[in-house]
């Protein structure tokens, strides 16, 4: 029972204060279980935001930080809408997401944490999306042979994009870019430092 | 009685809303002249404007009118305008009872006009029968308020009394003014922001009350006697030293307030245990802390606390096996929070966790809910399973969030355990003793005089020293209508002995129960009624050269008003009396009698109908309505002009229970079709004004079976109906489907020989 993270006490709660996005917000869920009516993902889910909740308060830190539930967050923003008691919900499922992400106890393969990798490695490059590489290494994410398969599977949907103007093929030889790029990496990079400050991951 | 010795009868037909163009008034004139036989009768076109109600007083001045008959609306309406002292007056319903709420258009004229007719007639028929009642003025009568129990709903009751000017005097049993306010470290807050435990402030409030010049403070002390009635209530007040003294008081605020429920009875929840504690047993921590870091009783500073709600409560819907209180206490759920916060305000490190299974923290509560979140405490929707007390206490509990089965450990486990009222003797079982006590049972006698001891209030009613008890041994309380009203008039129950609630509910409480007790002594020095029928002059009299001394009246009353002399003959004290009628009712000899209101009133009108004969195919039924849900029921159906049968004729009472069965067999007798009454709603979840009257009347009612085959009718002719207040649609339907029914049924067999 009384192991690092002792059931019903507070030593689990107050980490996700310190280190997560709006964290300190946890502890004011009444448990009406709106959100988890709300969300339009609801039997998606493995554990509501409700549920979520609680099992910070319940001091489950393995289970809560390796829950592939708020990776299926939409952003949709019904719960808080909704929240009677005005957590800001969707922000600290992001939060989650991001804290378990660093710790690296996030789900292994979880498709949104992967398209969220990408994402984020494709925009920090120039400051601008490549629209062209990121499709590219959304199909080949799960080796060569899969990735032929969704691009043959998607070239209708590419050729129409291109005669529209709406994808340009030169885009593969590293694309348009902000005005400062070394300004945003440096941007980037400043932040990185001031947050890992503040969560404890100091490099 | 009170009648000049030259009655003078008049009617007045208001010609207004309408009546004028869907009746013929100068017909309706003539019955009142030919068949009321009323000295005077005057038309109106807006008889309740000023001209009318001058006309009216212009008559009463100059004609000496004595009686008056208004034919126009509902008796409910223009009541203001229609007041006239001295007089008696009745009231024809032509508004509501009829335009109304007869049909539409040419081919129900002569229904409608047969329906105002009817209600002239009777109108006119009941006020030859009343007399203006003169009311029952005590030449002395006190206006001390006794206030029984000195903890804070009896304290605040006692300074809302001295500060309205009355004199009071605080019987408190104990040494000391405070009650059980006095335990407290702090108090839940009162006021706003409320997020914060406040100073609990009894001995301010004490200080107020020995302070004021107004209060006579009794400590260490206990009514043994009260006798008497309102206005006149004989108090015994013995001090533990043995002295006695007496005290005379219009009336009575029993604020005696609740214990904790034993924790020793908790053994499931860890009862009795080491470090097991409940929330009075917190508090005594918490005041011996003083601000510093709480310790248990072995001197070990507490480091992680779990709070368990609903502990031996809510049966089986809170925690503990389901064999202690059926009923939520209330204040529990804002109280563990305070606590929670003693210790988050001292150590925010401490681990507060509370084990809820709904919390309730009515009104502003929610915002000390929410503070308390803020300060860190835990909530936690759970069923505990049980607790282990000792040096390292253990919960077993399941997270009804989660759905599992979890262990979890603490230094202290707090059981918010439930109120449990001091409402003195049951009187079920006083009657019980008393009983076998008289049937020379010794095991009897012995019991008798120790519930003698428990009682708060020794009153000499022939019903038992205490007030009756409600559900769950709470003193008497009207709940649903007037929550401080008991069955015994001029007294009222405040506080936690009422129902359970928090110090700041029990002080709003006391505040409503010294008000209630100011209006008593008021209404009595006036000689009128007390609640619900406040201001009424009129008193029940009995004419006893004709009673047969069968004491249904001593039993019936629901308020103990009547008491029994050497002889068996009743005994009336008014002040007691809340003119409900039940006596009237009961009396087998329709001895008893109201000025305004009796046997021949309504037996009067009842005659005065006009019954078709069966060939006219008119059914006549009769409406007994109580005046308090259903006649406004109907008034109400009126209003929003939905329409039921004229062939029904209804007459107001006063309760259902003041219905004396003569009224019905004179009905049937007189070809009438049918009875339907209407009255309140019965049983545990009673609704009527006077508690027990409309079940006398459905008990009373049950037993009419054989009268009517002697009469060789069929049962389905009387009917009794709950009619609520709000039952306007519903009270349309019951007369229609009733009509319906009667008419299916076929005429009468009575008619033709009433």
């Amino acid at each position: 029972m009384t192991t690092a993270n002792p059931k019903y006490k507070n030593s689990f709660l107050k980490e996700v204060e310190a280190n997560v996005e709006d964290g300190h917000m946890v502890k004011m869920c009444m448990q009406c279980g709106v959100c988890a009516g709300s969300c339009p993902l609801g039997p998606h889910w493995e554990h509501s935001p409700q549920k979520i909740f609680m099992m910070i308060r319940a001091g489950k830190r393995e289970e809560v930080l390796s829950s592939d539930s708020m990776w299926m967050c939409t952003s949709c923003y019904n719960c808080i809408v909704r929240c009677p008691r005005k957590l800001p919900i969707t922000h600290i499922m992001h939060g989650l997401a991001n804290y378990a992400h660093r710790l690296g106890l996030a789900p292994q393969g979880q498709p949104t944490r992967d398209i969220a990798k990408l994402f984020w490695n494709n925009i920090i490059k120039t400051g601008r999306v490549n629209e062209l590489t990121f499709s590219l290494a959304m199909y080949f994410k799960d080796g060569f042979g899969q990735g032929i398969k969704n691009a043959m599977a998607m070239q209708g949907v590419g050729l129409g994009l291109v005669k529209a103007k709406r994808l340009n093929p030169m885009e593969i030889l590293g694309g348009h870019s902000c005005k400062d790029k070394s300004g945003i990496h440096k941007m980037i990079a400043k932040a990185r430092e001031i947050e890992d400050r503040r969560k404890g991951f100091a490099q | 009685m009170n009648a000049p010795a030259t009655p003078k009868y008049a009617a007045y037909v208001c010609s207004g809303c309408g009546i004028g163009d869907k009746l013929n008034v100068p017909a309706l004139e003539k019955v009142a002249t030919k068949e009321g036989k009323m000295a005077l009768v005057k038309t109106h076109e807006f008889l309740c404007n000023a001209a009318g109600v001058q006309m009216i007083r212009d008559d009463i001045a100059n004609e000496g009118v004595t009686h008056l008959c208004i034919a126009a609306c509902s008796r409910r309406a223009k009541a203001e305008a229609f007041q006239f002292a001295g007089v008696a007056m009745s009231r024809a319903n032509l508004r509501e009872g009829v335009i109304w709420v007869v049909a539409e258009g040419a081919d129900h004229d002569e229904v409608r006009q047969e329906m105002a007719e009817d209600y002239v007639r009777m109108g006119c028929a009941e006020v030859k029968k009343m007399a203006a009642p003169a009311g029952n003025v005590k030449e002395s009568s006190s206006k001390k308020i006794l206030v029984v129990g000195g903890g804070m709903s009896g304290m605040t009751a006692a300074l809302a009394a001295a500060d309205a000017g009355y004199e009071v005097v605080l019987v408190e049993k104990t040494g000391a003014l405070g009650g059980f306010a006095n335990n407290l470290y702090k108090r839940v807050p009162f006021n706003g922001p409320y997020a914060e435990p406040q100073e609990v402030g009894a001995g301010e409030t004490a200080a107020q009350v020995t302070g004021n010049s107004k209060i006579k403070v009794y400590l260490n002390s206990t009514v043994t006697e009260t006798a008497g009635a309102p206005g006149r209530f004989a108090v015994k007040i013995a001090a533990e030293s043995g002295s006695i003294s007496e005290e005379l008081c219009g009336a009575i605020v029993q604020a005696t307030g609740f214990t904790t429920y034993p924790l020793d009875k908790l053994p499931e929840l860890g009862g009795g245990q080491a470090n097991v504690v409940d929330q009075v047993g917190l508090e005594a921590l918490a005041k011996s802390a003083n601000g510093g870091a709480i310790k248990r009783a072995d001197g070990q500073e507490v480091k992680s606390v779990v709070f368990v709600q609903c502990a031996g409560q809510r049966g089986h819907g809170g925690n503990g096996s389901g064999a202690h209180l059926d009923y939520c206490s209330g204040h529990c759920c804002a109280t563990s929070i305070k606590q929670a916060m003693y210790f988050k305000d001292q150590n925010p490190d401490v681990d507060t966790v509370v084990m809820y299974s709904d919390l309730r923290v009515p009104g502003m509560g929610e915002d000390f809910y929410r503070s308390a979140q803020q300060k860190g405490v835990i909530f936690t929707k759970a069923k505990v399973n049980g607790v282990t007390g000792g040096n390292s206490c253990k919960v077993d509990f399941k997270d009804l969030i989660l759905d599992e089965d979890v262990t979890t450990d603490a230094d202290l486990v707090v059981l918010a355990t439930g109120q449990v009222p001091t409402a003195g003797v049951d009187l079920d079982e006083w009657t019980a003793t008393v009983t076998a006590a008289e049937s020379g049972d010794a095991a009897a006698v012995e019991k008798k005089s120790e519930l003698q001891k428990i009682s708060v209030l020794n009153l000499n009613y022939r019903q038992g020293p205490d007030m009756p008890q409600f559900k769950y041994g709470f003193a008497d309380s009207h709940f649903i209508c007037f929550p401080y009203e008991t069955r015994r008039t001029g007294i009222y129950a405040a506080g936690p002995t009422r129902r359970p609630m928090d110090m700041f509910q029990a002080t709003e409480d006391a505040t409503g129960a010294a008000l209630k007790a100011i209006q008593t002594v008021e209404n009595v020095a006036q000689g009128r009624a007390a609640l619900p029928r406040a201001g009424d002059l009129s008193f029940p009299k009995a004419r006893l050269e004709g009673c047969t001394q069968c004491k249904r009246c001593t039993v019936e009353c629901p308020f103990g008003a009547i008491d029994e002399d050497e002889k068996r003959f009743p005994v009336f004290n008014e002040e007691r009396c809340r003119r409900c009628g039940t006596c009237m009712g009961a009396c087998p000899v329709r001895v008893i009698s109201f000025e305004n209101y009796s046997c021949d009133t309504v037996g009067m009108q009842v005659k005065a109908v006009n019954v078709p004969d069966e060939f006219e195919e008119k059914p006549r039924i009769l409406i007994l309505a109580c005046e308090n849900d259903a006649y406004p029921a109907l008034d109400m159906a009126g209003l929003q002009r939905m329409t039921y049968s004229a062939f029904v004729r209804a007459i107001p009472v006063r309760c259902l229970g003041s219905v004396n069965t003569i009224w019905i067999t004179d009905a049937l007798n007189s070809g009438y079709d049918g009875v339907m009454m209407m009255g309140c709603k019965r049983g545990d979840e009673y609704q009527c004004h006077f508690v027990k009257g409309s079940e006398m009347a459905f008990y009373r009612m049950s037993k009419i079976g054989d009268t009517l085959k002697q009469l060789g009718l069929e049962e389905e002719r009387v009917q009794t109906q709950e009619v609520a207040i709000t039952d306007n649609t519903r009270v349309v339907k019951l007369i229609n489907d009733y009509v319906a029914q009667l008419t299916e049924m076929g005429p009468s067999p009575m008619k033709g020989f009433g």
